[in-house]
């Protein structure tokens, strides 16, 4: 299991950076949403790997899984959903205003926009 | 309980979605709010000084839950002093931005709160989690704001702003993820204790998650090799959101100063001091950089992004040598170069305002309107970004200069900082020279649709009044915050104010 997790973890931060480097807003947004799923399992599995065990209180448990990272995987998801979502936004404005969807300035023609 | 230090956060997160809500369609009544929040801030904050002035830390616990589990707000001189910093400029960036920006795109003034409201959670938190949850909330504030107004070259600089951001949000979470699997703690006074604790086998996860961070505050600091984001976005964002800007990036050394004499400071045994050995030089190229990108700039507002790098540059090596006496000074020039920043940012637009299609592009133009007026606020402001005397600039890199004076290799970085005035002051006189004296001796005028009004005068005079005033104050600004140097390096304080409770602190 440790061997998955981790793997998981490596191959899509690895991917994630892959794709940020990439020239054009598309594939950006995928990098960033694959580096925050890695970011996701590393917080998970930094409260310990274990299986079968409760995070609150059971009347059989004979052990309990840390919770605290749970608490704060639920709050990286939803800030890294909320964070996406605007980069979506900002990216496809960013592409009908400047009709390149790249993400370099330089990129840009002519049409140059008001100060 | 002490309620008030929950006031600088509680106070823009209702007045916001009032804003949003009740007083959408009415733009009296939204500046109305907006402008009175930021003077109750201002109000409030003060009085936050005055209770952390005697020494004493106030930890209030949220929820009543105790620390180490609940979440913590701590309220020592340095957090109270960079709050009373942010009210003020806000104060004054708000005011200029009545004068028309603030409805060139929807829903400028709730933004402006929440990312104030941001700011003020990041300096005043003093659980490592919070902090990141706090540096989002300021971020996405400041996203919205970056685009405020829109435009093709805005957007794009506003997408490398945020995708830049979000890469070092996910950074951010890598290094408490790591920080807590050592620790098992996320309050900081908590890991500072839990860090002196910490096995040899496990000293290579927690110093990696320390540098992480390190990374990730240099990103907000703008600090070299993390630097790039800066001068494009500054640049390229309307121009009270830039001066806004100016705080941001002392929020990052904020945190730097935070966690690196709290957590990683002279008491965390094999972990001790963890940034020093990067700080420095990092904060060196900094600020070369920064320098050499003011001589190159093309614009005013691009010039004035570049001072700002060179700035935080200085600010970081005071910094970075963690001494007492450096780090007073650091953080007497940390107060002078945000309201010179800031002031030059709103400078930088009432130039190109008036200037139409010449816009502030270093070229000769015929004369505009007001020209010596905005001249004139232009030499203050540069006087005192350069570091001229006879403002606080200048006192401020003296103290620098004289903090640094026992330093090993201190003749290299009194070189590099003096050299590099030079560089800033050959840059801004170029600058003023091209846009107000060889302007004003051009034929004819430009001709720019505007309607002088007072209010923009009004908050850059404020700004530049406030320089004059820490200027003239200088002496018993230094007495308290050489007091807050001394804080800073006995974080036993800190400590036993969250975990115990105790708030009379013995330095």
């Amino acid at each position: 299991m440790e061997f998955l997790v981790s793997s998981a973890v490596g191959v899509m931060a690895a991917s994630g950076i892959y794709l940020i480097l990439r020239a054009r807003t598309f594939s950006v947004v995928l990098g960033l949403t694959m580096l925050s799923y890695a970011v996701n399992v590393f917080l998970f599995s930094m409260g310990r790997l274990a299986v079968n065990r409760p995070a609150v209180i059971a009347e059989q448990a004979l052990g309990y899984s840390d919770p605290l990272p749970q608490a704060l995987v639920l709050t990286a998801i939803v800030i890294g959903f909320g964070m996406t979502a605007v980069v979506v936004v900002m990216a496809l404005r960013a592409y009908l205003e400047s009709d390149t969807d790249h993400v370099d300035i330089q990129v840009i023609p002519q049409k140059r926009g008001e100060q | 309980m002490n309620h008030w230090v929950l006031l600088p956060v509680l106070l823009p997160a209702l007045i916001a979605p009032l804003i949003v809500i009740a007083t959408r369609f009415d733009i009296v009544l939204t500046r109305v709010f907006s402008v009175l929040s930021l003077v109750l801030l201002v109000i409030i904050s003060a009085i936050l000084v005055g209770q952390a002035f005697d020494g004493s830390i106030t930890s209030y616990e949220l929820g009543n839950w105790a620390a180490p589990f609940g979440i913590v707000l701590v309220l020592d001189r340095l957090s109270a002093i960079l709050v009373l910093l942010t009210s003020v400029v806000g104060l004054f960036v708000l005011l200029y931005a009545l004068n028309g920006w603030d409805r060139r795109g929807q829903h400028f003034h709730a933004l402006y709160q929440f990312q104030l409201m941001g700011i003020n959670g990041a300096f005043l938190t003093g659980d490592l989690f919070n902090l990141f949850v706090f540096f989002e909330v300021l971020l996405i504030a400041s996203y919205g704001l970056m685009v405020h107004g829109g435009g093709a070259l805005r957007v794009k600089a506003g997408v490398q702003y945020v995708v830049a951001n979000i890469v070092g949000a996910g950074l951010f979470l890598f290094a408490v993820g790591l920080i807590y699997g050592v620790t098992g703690t996320l309050n900081m006074a908590d890991i500072a204790m839990a860090v002196k604790e910490i096995p040899a086998s496990d000293q290579a996860l927690l110093q990696t998650g320390g540098l992480l961070l390190l990374i990730v505050f240099a990103m907000k600091a703008a600090l070299v090799p993390v630097q790039f984001w800066l001068p494009g976005t500054y640049t390229n964002a309307p121009a009270p959101v830039a001066a806004l800007f100016a705080v941001m990036t002392k929020v990052g050394a904020y945190a730097i100063i935070r966690v690196f004499t709290l957590i990683f400071g002279g008491e965390a045994g094999e972990s001790s001091w963890l940034a020093a050995p990067w700080l420095l030089p990092s904060a060196m190229v900094t600020l070369a950089i920064g320098a050499i990108g003011v001589l190159a700039a093309r614009s005013l507002g691009q010039m004035v992004s570049f001072a700002v790098v060179a700035s935080m540059g200085t600010l970081l090596i005071a910094v970075g040598v963690f001494s007492p006496s450096a780090m007073a000074a650091a953080l007497y020039y940390m107060l002078h170069s945000t309201l010179a920043a800031a002031a030059l940012f709103l400078i930088a637009d009432l130039v190109t305002e008036r200037r139409a299609r010449h816009a502030d592009i270093l070229s000769v133009a015929p004369r505009f309107m007001q020209a010596g007026l905005v001249s004139a606020l232009f030499f203050i402001a540069a006087i005192a970004m350069v570091g001229m005397p006879p403002l606080s600039g200048f006192v401020g890199k003296l103290l620098i200069l004289d903090g640094l004076r026992a330093e090993p290799g201190a003749m290299w970085i009194w070189a590099l900082i003096l050299v590099s005035s030079l560089l800033l002051i050959v840059g801004f006189s170029r600058a003023g020279s091209i846009l107000f004296w060889k302007s004003a001796a051009q034929e004819g005028r430009v001709l720019a649709r505007l309607r002088p009004r007072a209010v923009p005068f009004v908050a850059t005079g404020g700004l530049l009044a406030s320089i004059v005033l820490l200027t003239v104050f200088a002496g018993p600004v230094m007495v308290f915050l050489e007091a807050t140097a001394l804080q800073i390096f006995n974080p036993g304080d800190y400590q036993s104010a969250v975990l115990l409770g105790e708030s009379g602190g013995t330095h």
